[in-house]
């Protein structure tokens, strides 16, 4: 098996759900043609705006929606023709999820999932306990689900699917709606896990730029259905062509100094205040920030701070797409 | 229940095949474990007490007046009683199945079911099981408070076929609630709210309260469509031997009831794999749209 993940040319287009009144078009076109490979062991994260096409693109491996056209291989098995085995090697979990019973128990939940994945009871009980001491949750065991906390419901969630084991780990959105600390911890449990043994997978969707960049290992941009743009969160960061970005403050500068004709400076601005200026720099490369320090040591001013802006993802979206991620939210339907 | 191996493999499995023994095992777990919280359920909230059996026993108690005000015989007061107990499962079967699933998709539950390895057969399986334990239990109370109130006695001896009729029937009648469920799920509430409307009358045709022979043979006979007619027709016979106008002989009622168990148990499946089916091509169960 060379790919945990394998799609080629996929398409998926869903009937519309809205009155084919004002022309609209009878189908919406959810995914387009998406290719993507994801290796063992990585940490994969799709990131874009809602009505992007992420739901529909898990759902597509998961075994819960058929391709349109053009296929797919998850653990090496074709979601189509071999949907019962890869469902033996997967799990599942969407944020915002409200399954299972309120009336149980966290515990009696966990167990009852763990049943349709064939674990037997006591291999079960031991499993849940431990996962859920991981991720604090070791008190809340025996208390109602009804009575959980959105954040420790994700958590609960997210013990689910990982009490079967699986090889490859599906998460759609895992941390949406929650606040910045439950958040924070469930990305956390995350990387944990993916890091506790060498060949687990996990394709994670996000409309977070910075849980994007922050977990994953690859990122794949998507947008109306299409992936825009691949790569590693650095690389992705340094293909931006805004690339190299300083600011830097110095001793007040004359409105005459002309840093602008320096080899490598594309764009200056600068602003003075409290007897100090605040150079923003634009430059070729990185390399070209040598040749403004030496100018400014040579016309004897200090330099207090010195500091690279990176690019953001976010940038990278603005790049490609022309707009900010939340402005290509799709409008909700209905 | 006496469900077989729940697993479509695409080959027959093999007997000592280590992996149609792994997906068996599986199923069964599986129908345990869906099983767990409506069984569960019925101990942890304990006002079922109330709407599930003294609501059906208010229900009955006018029957046995109408009954008592016509000089009936005293086995019309059972009959009465035995159909309080019935309809226990009636409603299990054609209300809270279909609902409880619905609710499962709303909820998010039949997403993770599917992507589950067992499959949905042994998770249906587990939802009848739950019911099936938890409306007999309520069943129990209906018949024992019932008789006790107004004095009614069974001939005992023949409990054996009284269990057999039962269980088979339970088969049957458990195969239409899960046909029914998917069915409903696939085609939508208004589909539920007809047949619940249409199945209404027919119930009660069904001779949940008199022997269904009372009908004429004809009408007696497509009411046994319903598995509980004969299985009810079969239990009265069993329990008042001789005096029970009985539709058809003994052993033709359980023969037709084991085949209403076939055919209604392969009928599920069907319904549940074109249901899987449907989801998986047109996305009919998605949730948020
Ligand atoms: N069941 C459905 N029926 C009709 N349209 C759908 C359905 N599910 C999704 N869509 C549409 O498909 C597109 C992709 O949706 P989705 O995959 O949910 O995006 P995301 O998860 O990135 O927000 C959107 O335009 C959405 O409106
Ligand atoms: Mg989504």
């Amino acid at each position: 098996m060379s790919h945990a993940i394998e799609i080629r040319d996929l398409a998926r287009t869903y009937r519309s759900k809205r009155p084919p009144r004002s022309g609209g078009p009878a189908t919406v076109v959810a995914l387009d043609g998406v290719s993507l490979d994801v290796r063992p062991g990585e940490l994969f994260g799709l990131l874009g705006p809602n009505g992007a096409g992420k739901t529909t693109l898990i759902k597509v491996l998961v075994t819960l929606l058929l391709p349109s056209s053009g296929s797919a291989r998850v653990a090496g098995l074709d979601v189509v023709a071999d949907a019962r085995r890869v469902r033996e090697l997967i799990t599942m979990v969407s944020g915002g999820e409200t399954s299972g019973y309120g009336l149980l128990t966290v515990r009696e939940q966990l167990w009852m999932f763990a049943q349709f994945y064939g674990i037997p009871g006591r291999r079960a009980r031991a499993r849940i306990d431990e996962l859920l001491e991981v991720v604090g949750l070791g008190e809340e065991g025996d208390r109602r689900v009804s009575a959980l906390s959105s954040g420790m419901r994700q958590k609960m969630n997210l013990v689910r699917g990982l009490v079967p084991d699986p090889e490859i780990l599906f998460l759609d959105e895992p941390t949406v709606g929650l606040d910045v600390g439950a958040a924070r911890e469930i990305r956390a449990y995350i990387k944990r896990w993916i890091g506790e043994k060498p060949n687990r997978t996990i394709l994670l969707t996000t409309h977070y730029m910075a849980e994007a960049d922050d977990l994953c290992d690859r990122v794949a941009i998507i947008y109306k259905g299409r992936i825009i743009a691949c790569d590693t969160p650095a690389a992705l960061r340094r293909r931006s062509a805004r690339g190299s970005r300083f600011v830097l403050t110095t001793d007040p500068l004359d409105p005459g100094a002309r840093l602008g004709d320096l080899p490598g400076v594309v764009g200056t601005e600068m602003r003075t205040a409290d007897g100090r200026s605040e150079l923003e720099l634009q430059l070729a490369d990185d390399g070209a920030i040598s040749g403004v320090v030496r100018a400014l040591s040579e016309g004897d001013r200090k330099i207090y701070s010195l500091q690279k802006l990176e690019p953001s993802l976010e940038d990278v979206f603005v790049e490609i797409v022309g707009r900010r991620m939340e402005e290509a939210d799709e409008p909700p339907s209905g | 229940m006496s469900a077989g191996p729940a697993r479509a493999e695409p080959v027959a499995p093999r007997a000592g095949d280590p992996q149609a023994a792994r997906g068996f095992r599986r199923a069964l777990r599986a129908t345990l474990g869906r099983s767990y919280p409506r069984i569960i359920g019925s101990n942890r909230d304990k006002s079922w007490l109330f709407y599930d059996t003294v609501l059906p026993l208010l229900g009955t108690v006018s029957f046995v007046y109408v009954y008592k005000t016509f000089g009936a015989p005293e086995r019309f007061l059972a009959y009465v009683i035995m159909g309080g107990a019935t309809t226990a499962f009636w409603m299990n079967v054609m209300w809270s199945m279909a609902a409880q699933f619905y609710w499962d998709k709303q909820a998010g539950n039949l997403e993770l079911y599917m992507v589950a390895p067992c499959g949905l057969l042994p998770i249906l399986l587990g939802m009848s099981l739950g019911g099936l334990v938890a409306t007999t239990l309520r069943a129990v109370v209906i018949v024992a408070a019932g008789s006790l109130l107004f004095g009614v006695s069974y001939a005992g001896g023949q409990i054996p076929a009284l269990l057999l009729v039962f269980a088979v029937a339970m088969v049957a009648l458990y195969g239409l609630g899960i046909t029914f469920a998917s069915v409903f799920l696939m085609w939508g509430r208004e589909a539920w709210h007809m047949a619940n409307t249409f199945m209404e009358p027919v119930f009660l045709l069904s001779g949940f309260y008199f022997p269904v022979r009372a009908l004429g043979f004809w009408v007696g006979l497509g009411a046994s469509l319903i598995p509980l007619t004969l299985a009810l027709d079969a239990m009265r016979r069993l329990l008042f031997p001789g005096a029970h106008p009985a539709l058809l002989p003994l052993a033709a009622e359980v023969g037709i009831l084991a085949a209403l168990a076939v055919g209604f148990a392969i009928a599920a499946w069907v319904s549940l794999r074109k249901m899987e089916m449907l989801a998986r091509r047109e996305a009919r169960l998605s949730l948020r749209f």
